[in-house]
């Protein structure tokens, strides 16, 4: 199953589950469905329950907030995360702080679903990937799935969360294949995952990279080397265990963060293992993000500003050999293709 | 007189919490909440000790949250500026101008998914409708023909500025209009035309006629925040102030009460306040629920 077909399978089989369940967004009743992720829903659980909204993010985002009070669970839909950004009053204000400034009588089960437009020339405003903004605010939880199984384990777990989710989608992921279980199942929501076992060097990856990871993973290999591939799934709550348990095993780190660097989650992840397992550390951690520029939108940068298995590969050697590689894995990201 | 007694208990530091009093207000919570049924639902903002009361709120519940006690309404949490009952229908105050407005509109959305045939009151000042989401939960609550009541409590002051330097056109209740949404106003310092005003809005709501916008044009006595007269800074006229004075909602009601039902509601009520601060100077304290945000070594 594709990793946007996990998506809507998990939506579905929430609606199904729970009547309380409803879904909004720009777009998601059209013909379009959200790039296909909300196809059928409103022909199935009828126009109360998967509707288009006036183009009012924040003050759509307070209404979710507000049908919350009123026992329902609402998933929000946003085809570019830059657009979520124009909620952050009601995500960050009120969502996210309205549990605990009540005293816990109120809690917010709120899914903020975003989608990073990566490719096609979106330029700098249809393709941010902003999980280490939410993941500073205390009161949300983050998850960024990296496969077609945890995309829909993930968004079943959102929905049943009660705190607010913010639940990243990359949709340059959107058409990878990969098993997905049947029926209804969750993810844990804190849980990160050992994708590859290794012994060398832990590479803590995130979305998009996780899978880039795995093929520098090939080129490391034919070097001697081998690494252990975690996919860190949340950003928040990170799962500090699973991570330092890695770092343990291994004693080096790279991260890969499909996100800016300054504040984020690499810079997180790397203050973790430096405050609880500097001991464990034979060299000093080293973090592969994007560059510390607006994304551009020619066809003739736009490809270069992303990292990928090169640059994790390069990262690798260096953290292990202070070295850097005489030919390097290739990037071998799918391109996006528009007009959207 | 509970906001009273707050005025005059405040220098000794045992709230520590920022109020926002209503003073000179109080007709159009106790009037709108007496047009409401208990399972209708109310949002309100930072300014709602008026409006948690006359919901149906719980005075104890309320003083030991200005105390910062653990058994305060919001545990202690939230303070003067986050006040909540579910069970009354008070179902939260939100310290962002206009972010309770959307609030109120989710709240009616998810009511007529589910069936119910409850109305939800917005309860918002004149600053709110400079905000975006005052008119974006308008349009949304008309498109879907919501039970929503949007009350704008038009104090003419948003903290220390005046209505005519923020808006070109004050009368709110012509923002409505756009929307296709009537639109009404009211003498805010009268209780029974506010009363008169909301039940004609929640009946149209409740029959499915969509949402009202009503203003009461009204005045806050005090400052801004805090317990203090703020003609003394300049900030507004004396002679402004007193003007709206002369025009007390309280004293305006009085001639449905009996002298005698005054005296002793009066008695009840100021009996009432002492014993809520008594107990809520005994409250236990909230302890954290946090993990250190500094790790352990």
């Amino acid at each position: 199953m594709k990793f946007r077909e996990a998506i809507r399978s998990a939506t579905v089989e929430v609606m199904r589950k729970d009547a309380r369940v409803f879904v909004a967004g720009i777009g998601v009743p059209d013909v379009k469905g959200i790039f296909g992720t909300t196809l059928g829903l409103a022909d199935e659980f009828g126009p109360e329950r998967a509707f288009d909204i006036p183009l009012s993010e924040n003050t759509v985002a307070g209404i979710c907030v507000g049908a919350t009070f009123r026992g329902l669970r609402p998933i929000f839909v946003h085809q570019r995360i830059d657009f979520l950004m124009l909620t952050m009053d009601q995500l960050v204000n009120h969502a996210a702080k309205w549990r605990s400034m009540f005293g816990g009588v109120q809690p917010v089960p709120i899914v903020m679903r975003a989608i990073v437009g990566r490719g096609w020339g979106n330029g700098p405003q249809h393709t941010q990937s902003h999980h280490g903004i939410f993941a500073h605010v205390a009161g949300l939880k983050v998850v960024v799935p990296a496969t077609p199984h945890d995309a829909k384990g993930l968004l079943i777990a959102a929905v049943e969360d009660d705190d607010p989710v913010v639940y990243i989608e990359h949709r340059w992921l959107h058409e990878e294949e990969g098993e997905v279980g049947e029926g209804y199942y969750q993810v844990p929501i804190g849980s990160a995952t050992v994708v590859r076992a290794g012994r060398d060097l832990t590479i803590a990856a995130v979305g998009p990279l996780v899978g880039e990871a795995l093929k520098a993973c090939v080129a490391l290999t034919a070097e001697g080397l081998e690494a252990e591939v975690v996919d860190v799934r949340t950003i928040r709550p990170l799962d500090r265990d699973t991570l330092l348990a890695s770092v343990a095993r291994t004693g080096r780190l790279v991260v890969a963060d499909a996100d800016w660097g300054p504040c984020g989650a690499s810079a997180e992840i790397v203050a973790l293992v430096a405050e609880h397992g500097l001991d464990l550390l034979k060299a000093p951690p080293v973090r592969v993000t994007w560059p510390d520029s607006p994304v551009p939108s020619s066809q003739a940068i736009e490809p270069g500003f992303y990292p990928g298995a090169r640059q994790i590969h390069a990262a690798a050697r260096w953290t292990c050999h202070r070295s850097r590689a005489a030919s390097l894995t290739p990037s071998s990201v799918r391109p996006f293709e528009g007009p959207f | 007189m509970v906001e009273e007694k707050i005025v005059e208990i405040y220098p000794d530091r045992e709230i520590r919490s920022p109020t926002h009093l209503y003073i000179g207000q109080e007709a159009v919570a106790a009037g709108v909440c007496a047009a409401l049924e208990r399972d209708d639902v109310v949002v309100a903002n930072y300014r709602s000790h008026g409006w948690y009361l006359a919901k149906g709120g719980r005075l104890q519940a309320m003083m030991d949250e200005l105390f910062g006690r653990a058994t305060g309404c919001s545990g202690g949490w939230g303070g003067s500026m986050h006040l909540i009952d579910g069970e009354a229908g008070l179902m939260g105050t939100s310290a962002i101008v206009a972010g309770g407005i959307p609030h109120a509109v989710g709240c009616a959305l998810a009511d007529t998914l589910q069936g119910r045939r409850t109305v939800s009151v917005a309860a918002f000042g004149d600053g709110a409708v400079e905000e975006g989401g005052f008119h974006e939960s308008l349009n949304f609550a008309a498109l879907r023909r919501l039970p929503v009541v949007f009350v704008c409590e038009n104090n003419l002051w948003a903290a220390f500025s005046p209505l005519a330097e923020r808006q070109p056109q004050g009368d709110v209740h012509r923002r409505a209009a756009p929307y296709g949404v009537p639109g009404q106003v009211a003498d805010g310092n009268d209780v029974v035309a506010v009363y008169e005003a909301t039940a004609s809005a929640v009946r149209r709501a409740r029959d499915g006629g969509g949402p009202t916008l009503l203003e009461f044009r009204t005045f806050r006595w005090l400052e801004h925040c805090g317990p203090n007269d703020d003609t003394a800074v300049g900030v507004r006229s004396a002679a402004d102030v007193d003007a709206w004075r002369e025009r007390c909602p309280i004293a305006r009601a009085r001639r449905f009460v009996s002298d005698e039902d005054d005296r002793r509601i009066r008695s009840a009520v100021a009996a009432e306040i002492e014993a809520a601060l008594a107990a809520a100077r005994q409250a236990p304290w909230p302890t954290p629920t946090w993990r250190p945000a500094y790790y352990e070594v």
